[in-house]
């Protein structure tokens, strides 16, 4: 039972051994990839997770309503501008090209499809996301999480798929709010200070749209929210040393979920454009 | 009756500092270890990484059949329903209650009734003398209260292996001994396989059956209370005496001349004949350990590998409390 024990181990030896030069500059290099991957590891975790029994009902309520409280009217009071903001630069190009009776289909377009989604997301990942992170990076430096582990409970589908669900669900109904909101906002400013007519703005309206633009908006929120939820949750459960990197964490997270969000927007456009035709061509 | 759980050639590196390594040693069934060392070797990775929050390098941690550092994460968290674990800090959830902390694993993994949570929280509650307190949340009250409410929380399903992260830290002298026979009262109520993380010496004195000691990235040894509390390996009489003579220095070891000087100066001899203290009794009314009767026989069976002064040490362990029981 008992090893004969030497009286100071062998094999360390006073002061410390000189690392042997390593290469360094490959595993820093490899660094943004094993972060990503580790990003798409969580993101299949919380897929996987979401369909899992028990389904925290309670924890998504609190989280759905919380969410939607801190973006409900900053994203109005946001859509507003923007939307009349889109209406007055498209109108007053569409009125250089001489094609004015289009201002209404076209402004409503880039509200619907780009303007929408995007303000929707910037808003969750700004109010929402970094709240989400900055609570899962202290519980995680309070050892919470690991409490909650060796509790056997799983703190991705204790904590995570909740707020994941949460910032998706709210993503949708937003947009919707977001598209009405900034269509409102376009209209306005085009009729009233722009003299434009009410009639060209609604027909132009119906001559260009048509019903997918309004479903890729709507699944481009979707993406976006999993999008913010996941980057968030990701970077609040691995803070990197106390408080400070807590807060390093909650900032990294909503620059991440911008740059994704823009870059993951130009791909769905992308695709959008190619395999949805245009109305009337 | 608790689990065995066996830890088999463990290694842990942070990167390329290692902390431990080709640690092997056997919690036997239902008794009370303690797990020993100076600040800073690690004791505290060892028990996450005997439940599995972090993953050894090499070697296995075998509980019921399951490896808890190689079983897929399945297995793990399944395994993990069987351990109390109490943190140094307690780890409250502190946007809880004292009531929903503790009630958190019932609610979790138990389909109970609130009135019947209720009962058994409040039991525990009043085990760990924090009954009054139930409503008041983890910021709200003094950090050795936290720690009684993390244990209250570990033992809220039963376990059969309960691990305590320093349990005395932040305790006061008083608190810690009633902690030390509250330990050894749930031991024999329960029957649960402890294992106690510490370096306070009276815990480490009275409350183990078996104590082990972590020092310089080695396990120094492992075995009954007796073979540790009579050692003459520097290592464990300097920590047990706590001395300054000796291998353990200010930072983790010390250098060879500081310890050469020290020899010549004589500063070693200090020591004296030592003595073993009786280990703790479940309090009066409390059902026999029944772990210190399998121990009996367990020690009687390798009594023959052990130094003479751990051999007369456990004999005369045996004589005063039980008469004829000799083997």
């Amino acid at each position: 039972m008992t090893v004969p024990p030497p009286v100071r181990p062998p094999e360390p030896s006073p002061g410390h051994v000189p690392d042997p030069p390593r290469p360094a500059s490959a595993s820093r290099l490899l660094a943004p990839l094993r972060e990503t991957g580790k990003l798409f590891v969580l993101a299949a975790a919380v897929t996987r997770a979401i369909f899992r029994r028990p389904f925290q009902l309670r924890e998504f309520i609190e989280q759905f309503w919380f969410i939607a409280s801190v973006t409900i009217l900053p994203a109005a009071l946001v859509s507003i501008p923007f939307g009349a903001v889109i209406a007055l630069q498209v109108g007053s190009l569409t009125e250089q090209l001489g094609a004015q009776s289009f201002t209404g289909g076209a402004s409503v377009l880039a509200v619907i499809q780009q303007a929408s989604p995007l303000i929707v997301a910037l808003l969750i990942a700004g109010a929402g996301g970094s709240a989400i992170c900055a609570d899962l990076g202290s519980r995680k430096i309070r050892e919470e999480l690991d409490a909650m582990e060796v509790m056997g409970v799983s703190p991705v589908q204790r904590l995570v798929v909740p707020r994941v669900l949460a910032t998706m669900l709210v993503a949708v109904l937003l947009n919707g709010l977001v598209s009405v909101v900034g269509t409102l906002g376009g209209y306005f400013f085009n009729v009233i200070m722009q003299d434009g007519t009410p009639g060209a703005y609604l027909a132009s309206f119906s001559a260009l749209a048509q019903l997918p633009d309004l479903y890729i908006s709507e699944f481009k929120a979707l993406i976006f929210g999993f999008i913010a939820g996941i980057v968030a949750a990701y970077r609040g459960l691995n803070p990197r040393g106390g408080p400070k990197g807590v807060g390093d964490a909650v900032n990294q997270s909503v620059v991440i979920t911008f740059m994704l969000l823009f870059f993951v927007n130009m791909v769905l456009t992308a695709i959008y454009l190619q395999i949805v035709p245009a109305k009337g061509s | 009756m608790g689990i065995e759980v066996v830890v088999d050639g463990l290694t842990k590196s942070f990167g390329r500092q290692n902390i431990w390594q080709n640690v092997s040693l056997t919690l036997p069934a239902g008794e009370v270890s303690v797990m020993l060392g100076p600040s800073g070797t690690g004791k505290t990775v060892f028990l996450k990484s005997i439940i599995g929050l972090l993953k050894p390098e090499q070697g296995r941690v075998l509980i019921n059949g399951v490896d808890m550092v190689n079983s897929p994460e399945r297995e793990i968290m399944e395994t993990r329903k069987l351990f109390g674990l109490m943190f140094q800090d307690g780890a409250l959830f502190g946007s809880m209650s004292l009531f929903d902390n503790i009630a958190f694993p019932l609610r979790e993994h138990t389909r109970k009734k609130e009135s019947e949570i209720r009962r058994i929280v409040m039991e525990r509650i009043d085990i760990v003398g924090l009954l009054g307190a139930e409503g008041k949340l983890p910021g709200e009250i003094s950090g050795g209260m936290r720690k009684r409410a993390g244990l209250a929380r570990a033992l809220v399903l039963d376990p059969q292996i309960i691990l305590c992260d320093e349990p005395d830290s932040g305790l006061d002298p008083v608190r810690t001994a009633y902690l030390s026979q509250l330990l050894i009262d749930l031991n024999a109520q329960i029957d649960a396989t402890m294992l106690i993380v510490t370096h306070n010496l009276d815990i480490a004195a009275t409350v183990p059956d078996n104590m082990g000691m972590l020092f310089c990235r080695n396990l120094v040894t492992f075995g009954p209370r007796e073979v540790l509390l009579t050692s003459e390996v520097p290592v464990v009489a300097q920590f047990l005496a706590g001395r300054r003579e000796g291998p353990i220095g200010m930072s983790e070891e010390k250098d060879a001349a500081t310890l050469a000087a020290e020899q010549v100066n004589g500063g070693g001899a200090g020591a004296g004949p030592r003595t073993v203290v009786p280990q703790l009794e479940p309090s009066p009314g409390m059902p026999v350990r029944q772990a210190a009767l399998r121990r009996r026989e367990r020690v009687a069976a390798m009594m023959g590998q052990l130094p003479q002064a751990a051999r007369t040490a456990i004999l005369n362990s045996y004589t005063p409390t039980a008469g004829g029981a000799r083997p």
